[in-house]
């Protein structure tokens, strides 16, 4: 049993609302910078990393990288633009890989 | 190509004995293919209904968060939220499934938490901040959720396609190929008998008709 925190990336406006409730929040406007603070995140103890898809987008062979492992959790999430589908596209992805197809998206037409 | 064994009676014994195997292994690695797959598209169809979730309400959040910050000086905003009085921390386990480790998080409420999650006073802030605060405090645990979530079907996904690969090269490479060299090695020895058994014949009829001479 041990004690891992939260921490979220993204642009400033979309994330500073986590900061109230006690995540680590960790601002980036985009460029070089991401990879650097990804890499200082994850060499401390966070379980769950959300970061949001414009970022992410920027930042995808390491993301895929860490995906391995068993920890950091990476969650896509949307800023507050709206969400881009990157996370549904993973989740459609992963689908893909396991059972050939995709089963989950394609019935449904959307 | 694999035809480049002995053809005796002792190789046959060990590849009948590793046909065996590979038969018994097929079998197992299937059952465990098919259990992944049920766990997994369990897990799958959950991910999606809770992200499609999420992000909705993650989205409704972050509009009323952005309402707040129109409305409230950048300073004010700052220092409303500066200093948050709930930490978030996670307590990581472990779960298997199907000897896959994925994680599992849970988050550890302190007391109190729950009824005031505002770290400011209500004074100088807007009530739209009040709103995406406490929808942002309602989704973590959601948030939290779906992270373990993708973090398992990921992982499940790699171990199916790794255990599919292995069933596959089982069913289609190394047991049709034990199956061949088997019958390889029985068909010559069959072969050696026959031959031993008309040199014999044939011995005979010699020996026989010398002594009738």
């Amino acid at each position: 049993m041990s004690m891992y925190k939260v921490a979220v990336v993204g642009d400033k406006d979309s994330i500073s609302g986590f900061k109230a409730l006690g995540v680590s929040t960790y601002p980036v406007t985009g460029g070089e910078e991401i990879p650097h603070i990804l890499n200082k995140i994850v060499r401390e103890k966070f379980a769950v990393i959300c970061i949001t898809e414009n970022i992410a987008q920027q930042v995808m062979p390491q993301i895929a990288e860490l995906n391995k492992k068993q920890l950091p959790a990476i969650v896509l999430i949307p800023n507050n633009q709206g969400a881009l589908g990157l996370g549904m596209q993973q989740i459609k992805k992963n689908a893909e890989k396991a059972i050939g197809t995709d089963i989950l998206f394609g019935k449904e037409g959307s | 190509m694999e035809i480049r064994i002995n053809p005796t009676r002792m190789e046959l014994n060990r590849l009948k004995g590793r046909l065996k195997m590979a038969l018994r292994g097929h079998k197992l690695l299937k059952d465990k293919r098919d259990e992944l797959m049920r766990k997994f598209l369990e897990l799958i169809r959950e991910n999606k209904s809770l992200r499609s979730k999420v992000e909705a309400e993650l989205s409704r959040s972050f509009a009323n968060f952005l309402l707040a910050s129109a409305i409230m000086s950048p300073e004010a905003m700052e220092e409303a939220i500066m200093f948050p009085k709930a930490r978030a921390e996670i307590d990581v386990d472990e779960a298997n499934v199907m000897s896959v480790r994925v994680p599992r998080f849970r988050i550890l409420e302190k007391e109190g938490q729950r009824s005031d999650v505002y770290p400011y006073g209500f004074a100088n802030t807007s009530g739209e901040l009040d709103t995406s605060i406490s929808a942002l405090s309602e989704t973590l645990p959601h948030l939290i959720r779906l992270a373990e979530l993708e973090k398992a079907v990921y992982l499940l996904a790699d171990e199916i396609d790794k255990t599919r690969r292995r069933v596959n090269a089982l069913e289609h490479v190394m047991i049709p190929q034990l199956q061949e060299t088997i019958k390889y090695i029985s068909m010559k020895l069959d072969e050696g008998e026959r031959s031993a058994l008309t040199r014999l014949m044939k011995i005979k009829d010699i020996v026989r008709g010398e002594e009738s001479a």
